[in-house]
């Protein structure tokens, strides 16, 4: 029986996760190759790197971090942040990664979209949706943003999820603008609407604050795996405590395996 | 290279040939094979596979355009040859797909055929989604060379949206649930294959690497007399 996924992400900007990861042990906190080692040992069941580096040229340090972690590290892994072209992809997946998240660019060109899934299959295609309420200033209740956030685009997110999964999107990386960085929890309407409008996994992202708030995301969200930044990186909850939590709450994980 | 040294003293380990063929990352499998010790190779002719001493065949994406790809290689004649000559060969997701003969993907095209049995598509289940994507537990059948050691209920990690169907239930050597039974792993001979992917399956996905190596000879079996 399949899993529940646990997945902790990683913001890298020029080659350094921003913020660093509190962990015992850890020589280097800011090396994303030493933390996503890390999370591989202590049982993550897959990884999401997303760069947030500005330029379009200074790509070359996410590669190297997709390169030295492939090298090193034998569970799935994501790379977002700035992807515009089938070469781009290619560059990622060449370098080890096994998914591109594309956000921004779907949401300029949906088709690219469709030529990502036709070219390199939709198994490695994630469409990344950041969402916020419109609170009754649209027709719809969730609207889609880019930009980190601060461009609304009027898409009504539930019919752009469902237009995604069409195109050739293999899942959907929900993040609630509202609750990100919040710590209030995912937004579970918001989670629950799309979860349940696809056919494909949604990973819910944005306000984790407690191992319950993952539960809940799953409970709750419908979601198929449950994505988390803080409260892994600054040593609050480790893997297997979140684990245990979710085996606690009858959600089925996979057995952590620490080495 | 030579694995088979009348003479005593060392033997030298076999290089494991991975399929290039444009389809999936290969970077994966070939650094989880060098975690195990093993040498490696990317090999895209004709004549690497028929010299190979075993061979991966890995693959994501879709079967009709890797069965273009294959035939675009001249590789389908080889592969077939090479699949049913007893040397090692492990095909990875995709790369186990094509060894049936045809599939729901692309109605028409011919896979490899050196298994009987078809690949169709997964039909969604109330609550279950496709593509089938994360870590489920094996159910593994005794005896099985390619899953020696493996425990029942092992976590391995699957991303498909189609399965297949072998038409000799014998082939089987694990199955999954997701919905319906999903052949996880198949083994005839020394031809194994997985729909799941080791290399990206942590401890117990280079235990299973580390069976094939085994098989192929290409972990070192240097003693010092």
């Amino acid at each position: 029986m399949l899993t529940k996924r646990v997945i902790p992400c990683l913001d890298v900007k020029d080659g350094r996760v921003v913020k660093g990861v509190n962990f015992v042990n850890l020589i280097d906190a800011g090396d994303p190759v030493a933390c996503a080692i890390a999370y591989d040992r202590a049982g993550a069941d897959e990884l999401v790197f997303l760069d947030i580096t500005a330029s379009h040229e200074g790509r070359a340090p996410i590669i190297d971090v997709l390169r030295r972690t492939a090298a090193e590290v034998f569970m799935p892994v994501t790379v977002g942040g700035g992807i515009r072209t089938l070469d781009d992809i290619k560059a990622m997946l060449r370098a080890g990664a096994d998914k591109v998240s594309l956000n921004t660019s779907a949401v300029e060109d949906p088709d690219f979209v469709q030529a990502a899934a036709a070219r390199f299959g939709t198994q490695c295609i994630v469409v990344a949706i950041d969402a916020k309420r419109t609170n009754g200033s649209r027709p719809y209740p969730f609207e889609v943003y880019t930009h980190g956030g601060r461009t609304a685009r009027d898409l009504d997110a539930v019919a752009w999820a469902q237009r995604m999964e069409k195109l050739g999107a293999g899942e959907i990386l929900l993040t609630s603008m509202d609750r990100d960085g919040t710590r209030d929890g995912y937004d579970l309407e918001l989670t629950a609407a799309i979860a349940d409008a696809v056919g494909i996994p949604v990973i819910a992202s944005g306000g984790v604050g407690n191992l319950e708030h993952l539960a809940e995301g799953v409970l709750k969200g419908h979601a198929e795996a449950v994505l988390a930044a803080s409260i892994f990186h600054f040593g609050e909850f480790s893997i297997s405590e979140a684990k245990a939590h979710l085996a606690t709450r009858g959600i089925a994980v996979r057995e952590n395996v620490e080495r | 290279m030579t694995t088979n040294n009348s003479e005593p003293g060392p033997v030298i380990p076999s290089m494991i040939s991975i399929v290039d063929y444009g389809m999936g990352n290969l970077r994966s499998v070939e650094k989880a094979l060098e975690k195990l010790g093993c040498a490696t190779q990317f090999v895209t002719t004709p004549e690497a596979i028929d010299a190979a001493d075993s061979v991966i065949l890995p693959g994501v994406g879709a079967f009709g355009d890797a069965m273009a790809e294959l035939r675009r290689h001249g590789l389908v004649e080889p592969l077939c040859r090479y699949a049913t000559g007893g040397k090692p060969m492990l095909g990875i997701c995709l790369g186990m797909q094509v060894f049936f003969e045809s599939s729901d993907e692309a109605p028409g095209v011919a896979g490899l055929g050196v298994m009987p049995g078809t690949v169709r598509r997964m039909t969604p289940h109330e609550g279950l989604k496709i593509p089938h994507m994360g870590w489920s537990g094996l159910s593994v059948k005794p005896g099985s060379r390619l899953l020696e050691s493996v425990e029942d209920g092992t976590h391995v990690y699957f991303v498909h949206s189609y399965h297949v169907c072998p038409s000799d239930e014998n082939v089987i050597a694990a199955d999954c649930q997701h919905g319906c039974r999903v052949v996880a792993a198949v083994e005839r001979g020394a031809l194994w294959g997985t729909q799941f992917h080791p290399e990206k399956s942590q401890a117990a996905g280079l235990a299973i690497l580390g069976n094939f190596a085994r098989a192929a000879g290409a972990v070192s079996t240097l003693t010092f007399p």
